[in-house]
């Protein structure tokens, strides 16, 4: 099952609003996947080029100190943000490289995202209690990508909950399962220098985009490599620092659904998840096409 | 409508029409209140409100009801319908009218995958277009369409009509047994054993009656038919090194 849901919001008086939009749709998601849920935020701040959202599962552990570190070795101020089991790690300058010191200095915590705008939070449980902990109804942004879990593949852990980091700003959701991950994740543990988390099939998927990428395929051209590569079912949709981008596999099993208005663009699993948007009864609905890929975005 | 739910009104014609507002029952009281009728209402006419893509709405009805969905149904909507007369006004979500029996489920916008699959007997109308897998293991029902069907259209299909105004996509007819298939478009492409066959006066009469019952306008005489070829029927002992 799971149930995947994306918002982009075209019209930017309404990035205000993008935490309460959201919340309902990935929570109408909810018997889609009760197990685990996790939600990408796009959202710019004043005065933050780089930001890392890291976890560790102690609600108490001391981020403080981890900051004083990292602003002793980088030499730069660095701020944090603490959200329930996550803290938002941030500074001012975008070369500040935040992911490599935490992953050179700090193996006991988990970096969920890395980039200029994203933040990834996830955890196990239920939607509404994963998006409530998180305070996500509250949030403002132009974008966000949520995904409710049902584990099919490997175990229900926070590290198993999507999105999946696949680069600066840019995040992966799955709706379906894959039948060739394990070729993959020995090719990309071999060839592409690629350390795994979790036993997790749509990990596999977010390390070959990550790879595609870092060879500089856009983003377009890493989903259509995806079709080539990948067997199984999947629909993926894959969050960018200026919008989304969906893909079906070319038997087209796993549902999907977008719909778009003058003010926004949703895709959903399902069409209830967006049929209590504002202005969704002119909004034009359609099914994406089998082993097509189609992006939204500023860019 | 303005009406509560609960309250019967007056249409034009003296029918006296139910409201049931999914905004306040929930599906299962919803679908409890068309199945049984007995314990009360001898309303024959219904209107649901608020569908907003909720599952099975309307499945399992067994009496000549007629049934308005205002807005887009989720998934198994009139399902494996008997007598009915259903029409969703909007869209409808994956396996609209799967397993029909008998009746009619009307479509008026588009329909996700598997609209009308493993139907038995009844009219499927779609007036905008079908997804993926339309009329999958159809088992007699007949499925009008006004606009086009997805890949895998009339897979494995045993009996009824198919009827598609507009295109098909890739793999139509797949393995198909004796379901009757016609396009008046392109096919993306046949699936196994598929095959086109003659269309004669007798095959466009046939699409001409189904286009009328369904209140599709289009010529008869621009469908092209396709059926199975009938060589999976049976097993060739040439094929043996295939298994």
């Amino acid at each position: 099952m799971c149930g995947i849901v994306g918002l982009y919001l075209k019209n930017p008086e309404l990035h205000d609003q993008l935490g309460r939009l959201f919340c309902p749709m990935l929570v109408e998601m909810t018997e889609r996947g009760p197990d685990s849920a996790g939600i990408a935020m796009y959202h710019e701040e004043q005065g933050v080029g780089s930001k890392v959202t890291l976890y560790h599962h102690d609600p108490h552990f001391d981020w403080d100190e981890v900051v004083e570190e990292a602003e002793r070795d980088l030499g730069v101020k660095v701020s944090v943000k603490r959200i329930a089991t996550h803290a938002i790690l941030a500074a001012r300058d975008s070369s500040t490289d935040l992911r490599g010191w935490v992953e050179r200095n700090r193996a006991d915590v988990r970096i969920m995202s890395s980039g200029h705008t994203l933040e990834i939070y996830k955890e196990v449980g239920l939607p509404a209690n994963v998006l409530e902990r998180f305070g996500i109804a509250g949030m403002t942004g132009s974008h966000a990508v949520g995904h409710t879990r049902m584990a099919t593949e490997s175990a229900v852990t926070t590290e198993g909950a999507h999105p999946f980091n696949t680069g600066e700003d840019l995040c992966l959701v799955h709706n379906g399962s894959l039948s060739n991950h394990h070729l993959w994740r020995d090719w990309l543990e071999r060839n592409a220098g690629i350390t795994f988390q979790t036993e997790n099939d749509s990990e596999v998927a977010a390390a070959y985009l990550t790879w595609h990428l870092r060879q500089g395929a856009s983003v377009s051209e890493a989903l259509e490599a995806c079709l080539k590569d990948l067997d199984g079912f999947f629909t993926f949709a894959v969050g960018t620092r200026d919008g989304f981008s969906v893909v079906r596999d070319p038997i087209a099993c796993k549902h999907a659904i977008m719909a778009e208005t003058d003010d926004w663009v949703a895709m959903s699993t399902e069409y209830r998840a967006i049929a209590r948007l504002p202005g969704v009864e002119k909004a034009s609905v359609w099914e994406p096409k089998p082993a097509t890929v189609y992006s939204w975005g500023r860019a | 409508m303005g009406a509560e739910a609960g309250d019967g009104i007056q249409l034009g014609q003296g029918l006296n029409m139910q409201t049931l507002d999914l905004n306040e029952l929930d599906v299962r009281t919803v679908n409890h209140q068309l199945h049984n009728r007995e314990g009360g209402s001898a309303d024959t006419e219904y209107e649901i409100l608020n569908p907003m893509g909720r599952h099975a709405v309307a499945a399992g009805l067994d009496a000549p009801l007629k049934v308005h969905i205002r807005g887009h149904a989720g998934y198994y909507c009139a399902g494996m319908n008997k007598q009915a007369d259903v029409t969703i006004e909007g869209n409808a979500g994956v396996g609209v009218a799967e397993n029909i029996m008998s009746g009619r489920v009307h479509v008026k916008g588009y329909a996700s995958q598997s609209a009308g699959a493993t139907g038995h007997g009844g009219l499927v109308v779609i007036e905008g277009d079908a997804s993926a897998r339309c009329g999958i293991s159809m088992k007699g029902v007949d499925i009008v369409v006004g606009g086009s069907v997805g890949h895998m259209s009339a897979f494995m299909a045993q009996a009824g009509h198919l009827v598609v105004c507009g295109d098909a996509g890739a793999h139509f007819g797949d393995s198909l047994y004796e379901a009757k298939l016609y396009v008046r478009g392109s096919v993306e492409s046949l699936g196994a054993d598929c095959v086109e066959k003659e269309m004669t006066a007798e095959h466009r009469e046939t699409v001409r009656a189904l286009l009328q019952q369904a209140g599709i306008d289009a010529d008869p005489g621009e469908f092209r038919r396709y059926g199975s070829a009938r060589n999976l029927y049976h097993f060739k002992i040439g094929n043996i090194s295939y298994y």
